[in-house]
């Protein structure tokens, strides 16, 4: 038996080197990293490193409790998550729904096209199209100044700044979004279509009874992954956009990280120990979508 | 009967084609809200082009919003002249360059072993993989390893971090599932080894699909600014992506460290339009790049979403 695996092994030694890049590659920046954890558990010594430095129990997190800025960044996370899943979501799925009635195939690649371009501009470009278009002179400002109205501070604005978080985001990656429901519904057998209309069918019928359950698995499985992500908030388009005068409802867990870690000097071991957090909760999350879909009689990712 | 020519141009009729009967009012509805959003993705971009063409006489009387009143290049010569900048275009050029060829080949490799069966420790690998999609050590452990590994302002690091995205990788695996067995046997049995078939046999029968992960892989690599935020502390070793985000924010501090002489005063810019435009030049390969990805991704979003 034994002399039976060696051989396999020695007979796929080829594919082995092959495979070797991506394990390193796994091994080194994915796998490596996750024991410093360890840290969330122990105080930082720089000298001493992440094995040496001593263990302190559960002395971090209780530090952490204690910062209102902590939970204040717990509370923005949690809330720009659920506003992204309730505005989001359904916007990529009508506008996949809206493209799909588009008869002219030119015209339905048209939309489908500048609708998906933003997604491949970084979030730094993006925001300074953003600072143009809704500066203190930019476009709309200009805009509601001519229709009479007083200028407003939009990216200084605490109320308003969730709102632009969602509608830029939206702006940005709703087409890439709508792309895999365009997809899905290209699959779906036409002669259903016909079938139904035979029947009877007005457009709107047709919509409810076939092209809305051939993509609802589709959409639970981005619903499950959403959750799963909703500790996350979007690092990448809040950071780039906002200032210390929306702290109050912008400042995300990842972004206070970053901040606490690495402006305001604060310890790596309690900062560790937020990512901790964060990565736990994630993981539980989304076991609890995934079980929840399951539940309702949908297919589920794992 | 202007509805029936267009059926018949259509090769493959859409499934909204077959039930439909005539223009209805909610086919004007869903056209006027497609246009719509056209022009409100469109705007934005429209608007810091011509922002970025205008002089600052212009600008600073706050006429080139809506329509562009003037067509001056100032800004874009001023950065072509400023080392900063082409320091900054060098390095994100060498990110896009070296980083996408790491990534192809990492990737390319790793997927097509990974979608072969029946070799021990391929499932153990595969899980592995998997893990790392829904846990990792977060932001400060990822920093200090970074640190160990020496990485820190060193161009590497914005490259070997990201040899592998793990959802590009699924879409490959799923990929070189597709690809007939009885073409790797025939290679076999000619004598060549796994190494072989792979470069021989599987690589060019997949050219449209390494073409889109070899464009999703540039796209992302273009746009690398948070590890050269993260990472540099060295301002000559910014990518071109962070170094524009320091000009959106921080830009009377960048100008300063970048403008000794009065060239910047005597130029005739005004710091709106220099953002612009080199916002403009960051946009620019993608742009150019779109029209040739497009054709890919749908298909390549589909395996993936299938699979991963």
């Amino acid at each position: 038996m034994e002399k039976r695996f060696g051989k396999e092994i020695y007979k796929s030694r080829y594919l082995y080197i092959l495979l070797l890049p991506t394990v390193l590659f796994y091994v080194l920046f994915q796998y490596f990293p996750m024991y410093g954890v360890l840290l969330a558990f122990k105080e930082y010594h720089i000298r001493e490193g992440i094995l040496r430095s001593p263990w302190i129990g559960m002395n971090n997190f209780e530090e952490l409790v204690k910062q209102s800025e902590f939970w204040r960044a717990f509370r923005n996370t949690i809330i720009i998550s659920v506003g992204r899943i309730v505005l989001e979501f359904p916007a990529a799925i009508a506008l996949a729904l809206l493209i799909n009635e588009v008869v002219r195939q030119k015209l339905k690649k048209f939309y489908q096209t500048v609708y998906t371009f933003p997604h491949f501009i970084s979030w730094v470009i993006v925001s300074g199209i953003m600072f143009n278009f809704l500066s203190n002179d930019g476009v709309l400002n200009q805009i509601i100044a001519a229709l009479g109205f007083g200028k407003q501070t939009f990216l200084t604005d605490p109320g308003l700044f969730r709102p632009i978080i969602f509608l830029s985001n939206i702006w940005k990656e709703i087409g890439w979004s709508a792309i895999i429901y365009l997809a899905a519904i290209a699959g779906i057998n036409p002669e259903l279509y016909e079938a139904a209309r035979v029947d009877g069918a007005g457009r709107w019928q047709q919509l409810r009874a076939i092209t809305w359950p051939s993509i609802r698995g589709t959409a639970a499985i981005l619903l499950i992954l959403a959750v799963g992500n909703a500790m996350n908030g979007g690092f990448d388009q809040i950071f780039n956009l906002y200032n210390p005068g929306v702290y109050a409802t912008g400042d995300i867990i990842d972004t206070y990280v970053y901040r606490a870690a690495f402006s305001d000097g604060s310890s790596f071991g309690v900062t560790t120990a937020v990512g901790l957090f964060k990565a736990v909760l994630n993981f539980a999350l989304l076991y609890g979508a995934n079980y929840m879909v399951k539940k309702l009689g949908g297919e589920g990712l794992v | 009967m202007e509805t029936t020519i267009e059926r018949k141009a259509n090769t493959k009729p859409a499934p909204a084609a077959l039930r439909r009967r005539k223009r209805s009012w909610a086919d004007i509805a869903i056209h006027a809200v497609l246009i719509l959003l056209t022009i409100g993705t469109l705007f934005p971009f429209y608007n810091v082009l011509i922002m970025s063409f205008s002089d600052s006489a212009a600008v600073s009387k706050q006429v080139v919003y809506l329509i562009p009143t003037t067509f001056k290049t100032t800004a874009y010569s001023y950065i072509f002249q400023e080392p900063r900048f082409l320091k900054a275009f060098l390095v994100t050029l060498f990110v896009t360059v070296v980083g996408t060829s790491v990534n192809l080949i990492v990737t390319l490799t790793g997927a097509y072993v990974l979608a072969k069966k029946g070799y021990p420790g391929r499932g153990i690998v595969m899980s592995g993989i998997i893990f790392t999609m829904f846990f990792n050590g977060g932001l400060i452990p990822f920093y200090l390893t970074m640190k160990n590994l020496h990485l820190i302002n060193n161009l590497f690091v914005m490259v070997l971090p990201v040899a592998v995205n793990t959802f590009y990788l699924m879409i490959c695996i799923a990929f070189f599932r597709t690809l007939p067995a009885g073409l790797e046997e025939s290679a076999k049995i000619d004598g060549a080894n796994d190494i072989q078939v792979f470069y021989k046999i599987a690589l060019p029968v997949s050219k449209p699909m390494i073409a889109t992960i070899a464009l999703f892989y540039a796209v992302d690599r273009w746009n690398e600014w948070w590890y050269g935020v993260l990472f540099m502390t060295d301002v000559n070793l910014l990518p071109l992506q962070a170094l524009l985000r320091e000009l959106l924010t921080n830009y009377a501090q960048v100008l300063s460290g970048i403008t000794t002489s009065v060239r910047f005063q005597d130029s005739g810019l005004y710091p709106e339009m220099l953002k612009m435009a080199v916002l403009v030049v960051s946009a620019l390969p993608i742009v150019c790049l779109y029209p040739f990805m497009q054709r890919y991704f749908a298909k390549g979003v589909l395996i993936g979403s299938i699979k991963g």
